[in-house]
C-alpha cells in the first residue's frame, strides 16, 4: 500500500487542493475571508469543461476556467470590499450560487468527456534529470503539466509575499490595514486584484478534476474540496510553502480509504472518508494549543476598512 | 478623490424595510434578464412560483413542511450566533439528532406510540446536542477556530450517516439498494391540519428561543459575551460554562429538526436528509437580523422559493439549479443593499467630472 | 524673534460630521523652523484640523496653502507629497515587521526589495536628524518610545518637512518626553516645522515657540509662548476663569480596610507583570497609583477584581482572603472595579447596548428567577443619567452614540451606584473636559465622606496630588514608593515612575 504509486496519486490528488489553499491564503492575506471557494472551484471545472469541449484546447480551457473563478470572486469582492458587507454570508453565497451555477451549466455536459487529443496535452512528463532520482523522481516529477504549474504556482507565490515590495504591501493591508492606508497604499486596488487572483486559482483547482483528475463531468464534482482548502490554508499558517505540504498530505488522506479496500484492515470505506475532515480537526485543535506570531491569521481578517471611523 | 463613504447615523425601521424590499425587487429584475435569457417570460415563471408554493391548500401544506426545519434550524443558529460563534455545523447536528431519533425508531417500535416519540424528540436533541458540544468545548478551553471545526464536523457526520445507510442500516428487503428501513407507524409523527406537528413544535420553540434571548438571565449572558468578552468576564460571567451551555442549546434544537425530517417527513434515515438546511439557515438567521420573528417570516419566504422552483423545474424544464442561482442572486443584493442601510455615498461631482474628462482625452 | 516665513496655512476650514460642526471656519498658520502647539480640550477639534492637514479628512470648505501654494490634500500620499506628515496616537506600524519593512511600506523599490540600499539611505537620515532606530527589530518586540521615534523617522523618510504629532507624549516617560523635545529641536534647526497637539499645559509652555488655542470648532487665539501663562491658556481654552486646584478632604480613619500582601503576576508570555506588591488602604482614604502606561496598573486593576491570574499572594478585604476567587465573588462582596481603558468601551460596557442593559450589567445577578428584571435597571437609569447630568437622548440609545465623556459617566455612575466598600477607578477623567472632572472629583470626594476606600489610578500628575491623600508609584510592575501627596513632588514622583525606589514609605 505505502508505495511509490501511492505518493504519486497522493500528490495528483492535492492538487486541486493546493491551487485552491494557494487562492485562499492570498485572498485572506488581503484580509478576506471568502468561504465561496467551493462555489469558485466549481465555477471553474463546469467552465473550464464547457471550453475544453467546444474549443478542443486544453490551454483556452484553463484560462476559462479562471477567468470563471476570477469572475465568481469579483462578485465577493464587490460585496465584501466596496459594499463591506458581512464576509461570512457573502462566501456562503457565492458558494450556493457556483454549485447552482455549476449544476445548471453542467446539466448538458453529464457523462460526457474529452477527446484523446485533448487528454494527451495532460499526459505525465518526466522532467529530465530530477525525473531520474530513484522513488523521489516517480513521485514528484513524473506528472502532467498543471502539477508542475501547482509546483511553480506556490514558489512564485511565496517568494511574491516574502521578498517583494507588493507582497510586502499586501502582509501589511491584512494585518494593519491603517497602517497600510497611512502608506499611501491603494488598499482597495490591492483587495480586489488579490481577490480575484485568489479566485483564479480555486477556478484552476476545479478545472483540474474536471479535466484530469476524474476526468469526466459528475454533479458536485468538488465533494466538499474548497471547504478542506478553507482549513488547508490554517493548518499551512497563511504560508505557501507549508500548502504544498499539506495539501500533498491531505490528498494522500483522501485517497487512503479506497486504496485499504480489500486489505487486511477491514474497516469500511466511509469510516475512512471521514479521515482527512478529522484530521483537519486534530490539526486545528492542536495548533491552537501552541499560539505563536508565526502561524497566526492575518490580524485584520474579515474587518472592513474604513478610513473616516467618527 | 471621487466617491466618500461615510458612516451613517442610525436608520430608521421604516428605511431599514424598504432598503431590504428594493434589493429583493432588483433581484427579481436581475432573475428576470436572466430567464428572459432562457426565453422565458419572467412573470409567467414567478407567478407559477406563487402558485406551485401556495397554489392550493396541499401546496401550501408542502410550503409548511418545508420552512419548518428552515424557522427551527435557524432559531437553532441564531443562539450560537448571537454569541458570535459562527456555527456552520447545522448540518451535521441535524444528521445526529437524526441518527439518534432513528436508532430509536428502529429498535423500539413496540413501544406506544406517544413514549416513543418523546424518546425520540430527546434523541434528537442529545445527537445535535453532543454535535454542538464538541467544537464548542476546544473553542472554550483552547481558542480553536469554531467556523472550520463545525465545518469539518458536517463532513463526518454526513459519512457516519451514509456508512449506517450502506453498511448495519441496510435494509434487506430493499432489493440490494442502499437504503434504511422505513419507520414503523408508532416512529411517525402524526399529522394536524394536514401537516406533521412538526409545526407546532417549530411555533413553541419560536416563542421559547425569543424570550430566551431577549428576556432570560442566560440569554443576556451570550448577548454581553457576543458583544465582547471582556466586558462579559468583567460582569462575572462564567465565559466557559456559557459557550457549552449555549452550544448545547444550539446544537440540540438543530438536533430536533433531524428528528421532525426522520420521523415526520422522510419516515426513515438517508443521508439527503438535511437538504442543505443547515446551510440555508445560516442565510436565513443573517437576514433576520437573529431575531426569531423577521427568521420565521425569511424561512417562510425561502420555503415559498424553494417549493416554487421545483415546481418550474417540471412546468417549465428548468433545471432544479435554478432555485439554487435565484436564492443566491437574492442573497447577492440583499448583503449588497444592506450598505445603504449603514453608510451613505457622497459623490464629489466636480472631481468626478474632471476624471471623466480626463480619461476621455 | 526673527522672522519666519509661513509654511502652512490654513485658512477658513470647515467640516462637519452629521449635525455636529467640527470645524467652523478656522485659521492656522505655521512658520517655517517653528514649534507650533495646537492647544484645546476633546472635542475643540484639533484632531480634526490636523487630520485634514495630513489627508485623514477632507474639509468642506477652505483652502490650504504650503509655502504660498494652494494645494489639495484629499489623501494622506497628497499630504506627503505636499510635505506634511502626521504621527497619530495609534501608530501605523504592523507589529509583524520589522522597521525597515515598516519603513519600506508602499514605496516604489522595483521588483524585489534591496535592503541594503535604502539602510544606507536611512542612515544617513537618521544622522542628521538624530533619530535612533533599530532597523532590524519587529515592532512588536519595540517600546512605545522606539515606535514613536520609528514613526517620525518614516515619516521623514517620505518627505515629510512638517510633521504633526498628535499627543506625543500621552504614553512617554519624562525621560522619553525629554528625548522627543530634543528631537524636535533638531527638526527646528533643519528648518522643518513641528506642529505639537496637546492639552498638557507645562509640556507646551516647555517647547512651544508659539501656541493657538481652538475651543469648540473655532480658533480662538495665537500667541507667543512668551508673552502668555498657564493661567491665561487655560482660561482661552475653557472660555472663563476657572479654578486650577482641586479641593483635598482629610483622609477618614486609621482603620486598614484592604490590605494586598505579595502580589506576583505573570502574563501569557511568562513575563512577570506584577512583582510582589504590597500595599495597605483605610477607610475613607484615596490612594493614588501613578505611573507610566504599561507598568501594570491594568493588571493590577484586573487582579484586584478578580479578573486577572495571580501567582502568588494575598488580597485581604475586611479579613477575608479572596485572591484566586472569581469575579462574581469579588463583585458581590463590595468590590467595585470601574477601569476606563484607552478605547472606553472594551471592558466595563457593551457599545451596541444601551444604558438600562449596561446597567443590568452589574444588577442582573440579583434578581430571583431566570428571568431578568428590565424595570428597576431602567429606573436606575434614569436616576443615574440625572444625577450625573449625562447627556443622552434616552435611556434606550446604544451608548456607542454617546460622547467619550457621557460614557464614562455612565460606567462611574453604575460602579458608584452599587455602593461598594472598595472602589478601584483607573483612568476616570481621561478625556474628559475639566468641568466634568471637577464634578467626578467632587463625586469621588464624596465617597471617600463615607467611608469608601478609593484606589485611584491615573496618568495626571497634578490631579494625584491634588486630590489623594497618598501616592503608589508603580514601574515595571513593582511598588517603588508610596509618599504623601501633600508634601510629594513632581521630580520625586517622575524619578519613582522611571524605577528608582523611594527609601521611606508613607505609611
Amino acid at each position: 500500500m505505502i508505495t511509490v504509486a501511492f505518493f504519486k496519486a497522493a500528490i495528483i490528488a492535492g492538487i486541486p487542493l493546493l491551487f485552491a489553499t494557494l487562492g485562499e491564503i492570498i485572498t485572506e492575506k488581503s484580509g478576506h475571508l471568502n468561504l465561496g471557494v467551493e462555489g469558485m472551484m466549481l465555477m471553474g471545472a463546469v467552465i473550464g469543461f464547457q471550453v475544453g469541449y467546444t474549443t478542443n484546447s486544453p490551454l483556452l480551457a484553463l484560462l476559462f476556467a479562471a477567468i470563471a473563478g476570477a469572475l465568481g470572486a469579483l462578485i465577493y469582492a464587490f460585496l465584501t470590499v466596496s459594499l463591506r458587507a458581512n464576509q461570512v454570508v457573502s462566501g456562503l453565497a457565492l458558494t450556493i450560487f457556483g454549485t447552482g451555477f455549476a449544476g445548471f451549466v453542467g446539466k448538458s455536459l453529464m457523462g460526457m468527456k474529452m477527446t484523446d487529443q485533448f487528454n494527451y496535452f495532460f499526459r505525465d512528463l518526466k522532467i529530465p534529470g530530477l525525473g531520474d532520482i530513484p522513488y523521489l523522481g516517480e513521485i514528484f516529477f513524473n506528472h502532467d503539466i498543471f502539477v508542475y504549474l501547482g509546483y511553480v504556482t506556490a514558489i512564485v507565490l511565496g517568494l511574491y509575499l516574502y521578498n517583494t515590495g507588493k507582497g510586502l504591501n499586501l502582509r501589511a493591508i491584512g494585518e494593519n490595514p491603517a497602517a497600510a492606508d497611512a502608506a499611501s497604499i491603494p488598499i482597495t486596488k490591492y483587495k480586489y486584484l488579490h481577490i480575484l487572483l485568489g479566485g483564479a486559482l480555486c477556478g484552476l483547482g476545479g478545472a483540474y478534476l474536471s479535466l484530469v483528475y476524474v476526468p469526466v463531468w459528475q454533479e458536485n464534482i468538488t465533494a466538499g474540496r474548497g471547504w478542506i482548502a478553507v482549513a488547508l490554508v490554517i493548518f499551512s499558517g497563511w504560508n505557501p510553502y507549508k500548502a504544498i505540504a499539506g495539501a500533498f498530505l491531505f490528498g494522500g488522506l483522501d485517497i487512503i480509504g479506497f486504496r485499504l479496500q480489500g486489505t487486511a484492515i477491514a474497516i469500511s470505506q466511509y469510516i475512512f472518508d471521514m479521515a482527512p475532515y478529522v484530521a483537519t480537526i486534530v490539526i486545528l485543535v492542536l495548533v491552537s494549543l501552541r499560539k505563536s506570531k508565526k502561524n497566526a491569521p492575518p490580524k485584520a481578517l474579515s474587518e472592513p476598512y474604513f478610513r473616516e471611523e467618527r | 478623490m471621487q466617491f466618500r463613504i461615510v458612516i451613517k447615523s442610525e436608520i430608521g425601521k421604516k428605511k431599514r424595510v424598504l432598503i431590504f424590499l428594493g434589493s429583493i425587487i432588483a433581484a427579481l429584475i436581475v432573475s428576470g434578464l436572466f430567464l428572459a435569457f432562457l426565453n422565458l417570460n419572467p412573470f409567467q415563471v414567478y407567478i407559477a412560483m406563487l402558485q406551485g408554493s401556495v397554489g392550493s391548500v396541499y401546496r401550501i401544506e408542502q410550503t409548511i413542511i418545508y420552512a419548518i426545519p428552515l424557522i427551527i434550524t435557524s432559531l437553532g443558529v441564531a443562539i450560537a450566533f448571537k454569541m458570535k460563534f459562527w456555527n456552520i455545523g447545522a448540518e451535521g447536528q441535524i444528521l445526529m439528532g437524526a441518527f439518534m431519533a432513528s436508532y430509536f425508531a428502529l429498535n423500539y417500535s413496540f413501544l406506544p406510540r406517544f413514549i416513543l416519540l418523546l424518546i425520540m424528540f430527546f434523541a434528537g436533541f442529545i445527537g445535535g446536542a453532543v454535535w454542538g458540544i464538541i467544537p464548542a468545548f476546544f473553542r472554550a478551553k483552547w481558542g480553536t477556530n469554531e467556523t472550520i471545526i463545525t465545518l469539518m464536523m458536517n463532513y463526518v457526520a454526513l459519512k457516519w450517516v451514509v456508512y449506517l445507510q450502506y453498511g448495519p442500516w441496510k435494509d434487506p428487503n430493499a432489493f440490494g439498494f442502499p437504503k434504511i428501513a422505513n419507520f414503523a407507524k408508532n416512529a411517525v409523527l402524526p399529522e394536524l391540519f394536514g401537516v406533521h406537528i412538526g409545526w407546532i413544535i417549530a411555533v413553541l420553540l419560536t416563542i421559547f428561543v425569543y424570550f430566551f434571548l431577549n428576556r432570560s438571565k442566560k440569554g443576556f449572558e451570550i448577548a454581553v459575551l457576543g458583544e465582547s468578552v471582556n466586558t462579559a468576564r468583567y460582569a462575572g460571567i462564567n465565559i466557559f460554562r456559557t459557550i457549552i451551555f449555549a452550544m448545547v442549546l444550539s446544537g440540540g434544537i438543530c438536533g430536533i429538526v433531524g428528528f421532525i425530517e426522520a420521523s415526520g417527513v422522510e419516515q426513515t434515515l438517508t443521508k439527503d436528509i438535511t437538504g442543505g438546511v443547515g446551510y440555508t439557515a445560516i442565510i436565513i438567521a443573517w437576514l433576520g437580523a437573529l431575531k426569531p420573528q423577521w427568521m420565521v417570516l425569511a424561512s417562510l419566504l425561502f420555503a415559498i422559493l424553494i417549493q416554487g422552483s421545483s415546481y418550474i423545474q417540471s412546468a417549465f424544464g428548468i433545471s432544479a439549479y435554478s432555485a439554487q442561482l435565484l436564492e443566491a442572486i437574492v442573497l447577492f443584493f440583499v448583503l449588497g443593499s444592506d450598505f445603504f442601510t449603514r453608510y451613505k455615498l457622497i459623490i464629489d461631482w466636480p472631481s468626478l467630472l474632471r476624471r471623466t474628462k480626463e480619461n476621455g482625452k | 524673534m526673527a522672522d519666519r516665513s509661513i509654511y502652512v496655512e490654513m485658512k477658513d476650514i470647515t467640516k462637519r460630521f452629521g449635525s455636529v460642526i467640527a470645524t467652523d471656519h478656522m485659521n492656522f498658520e505655521v512658520a517655517k523652523g517653528e514649534i507650533h502647539a495646537l492647544l484645546g480640550e476633546n472635542g475643540a477639534g484639533k484632531s480634526t484640523l490636523m487630520n485634514m492637514l495630513s489627508g485623514i479628512y477632507i474639509p468642506d470648505s477652505g483652502h490650504i496653502f504650503i509655502d504660498g501654494k494652494e494645494v489639495r490634500i484629499t489623501s494622506p500620499r497628497d499630504a506627503l507629497k505636499a510635505g506634511v506628515g502626521m504621527i497619530h496616537q495609534h501608530f501605523k506600524l504592523v507589529d509583524v515587521l520589522t522597521s525597515l519593512e515598516n519603513i519600506l511600506l508602499g514605496y516604489k523599490t522595483g521588483l524585489f526589495v534591496r535592503k541594503k540600499e535604502q539602510k544606507i539611505k536611512l542612515q544617513q537620515l537618521m544622522e542628521k536628524f538624530q533619530l535612533d532606530v533599530d532597523l532590524d527589530k519587529y515592532v512588536y518586540e519595540m517600546s512605545v518610545g522606539e515606535k514613536q521615534t520609528l514613526e517620525i523617522l518614516k515619516t521623514i523618510y517620505r518627505g515629510a518637512r512638517i510633521l504633526i504629532l498628535d499627543e506625543p507624549t500621552a504614553v512617554l516617560t519624562p525621560q522619553e518626553t525629554n528625548k522627543l523635545f530634543k528631537i524636535m529641536r533638531r527638526m527646528k534647526e533643519q528648518s522643518c516645522s513641528v506642529i505639537f497637539i496637546s492639552h498638557k499645559m507645562n509640556e507646551v509652555m516647555e517647547i512651544a515657540d508659539r501656541i493657538t488655542v481652538l475651543r469648540k470648532g473655532k480658533t480662538i487665539a495665537t500667541l507667543e509662548k512668551e508673552s502668555t501663562n498657564p493661567q491665561e491658556l487655560t482660561e482661552l481654552m475653557v472660555g472663563r476663569p476657572v479654578d486650577l486646584s482641586i479641593k483635598r478632604i482629610p483622609a477618614l480613619s486609621d482603620n486598614i480596610v484592604f490590605q494586598v500582601r505579595n502580589l506576583s503576576a505573570v502574563n501569557e508570555e511568562k513575563v512577570e507583570v506584577l512583582k510582589n506588591i504590597s500595599f495597605d488602604m483605610y477607610e475613607g482614604e484615596i490612594l493614588g497609583v501613578a505611573g507610566i502606561a504599561g507598568s501594570g496598573q491594568k493588571e493590577l486593576c484586573e487582579a484586584l477584581a478578580g479578573l486577572y491570574p495571580i501567582k502568588q499572594g494575598e488580597i485581604i478585604f475586611k479579613g477575608e482572603n479572596l485572591a484566586g476567587k472569581s469575579p462574581k465573588e469579588f463583585i458581590t462582596r463590595g468590590i467595585s472595579m470601574s477601569f476606563i481603558p484607552e478605547d472606553r468601551l472594551g471592558m466595563g460596557l457593551v457599545a451596541n447596548m444601551d444604558i438600562v442593559d449596561n446597567i443590568l450589567l452589574k444588577q442582573y445577578h440579583h434578581s430571583k428567577g431566570i428571568m431578568v428584571q428590565r424595570k428597576p435597571a431602567a429606573a436606575k437609569a434614569e436616576e443615574i443619567v440625572k444625577k450625573l447630568e449625562i447627556q443622552t437622548p434616552g435611556i434606550k440609545e446604544p451608548i456607542k452614540n454617546l460622547s467619550g465623556g457621557n460614557i464614562q459617566k455612565v460606567l462611574l455612575g453604575r460602579e458608584l451606584d452599587s455602593h461598594p466598600e472598595l472602589l478601584i477607578t483607573a483612568y476616570p477623567v481621561r478625556g474628559l473636559d475639566i468641568n466634568t472632572c471637577l464634578k467626578i472629583y467632587d463625586i469621588l470626594n464624596e465617597e471617600k465622606k463615607r467611608g469608601v476606600a478609593i484606589l485611584y489610578i491615573a496618568e495626571d500628575l497634578d490631579s494625584l496630588m491634588g486630590l489623594c491623600d497618598r501616592i503608589m508609584v508603580i514601574s515595571n510592575g513593582e511598588i517603588t514608593g508610596i509618599v504623601d501627596a501633600r508634601k510629594a513632588t513632581k521630580e520625586q514622583l517622575g524619578l519613582m515612575m522611571l524605577g528608582n525606589k523611594e527609601v521611606h514609605h508613607a505609611v
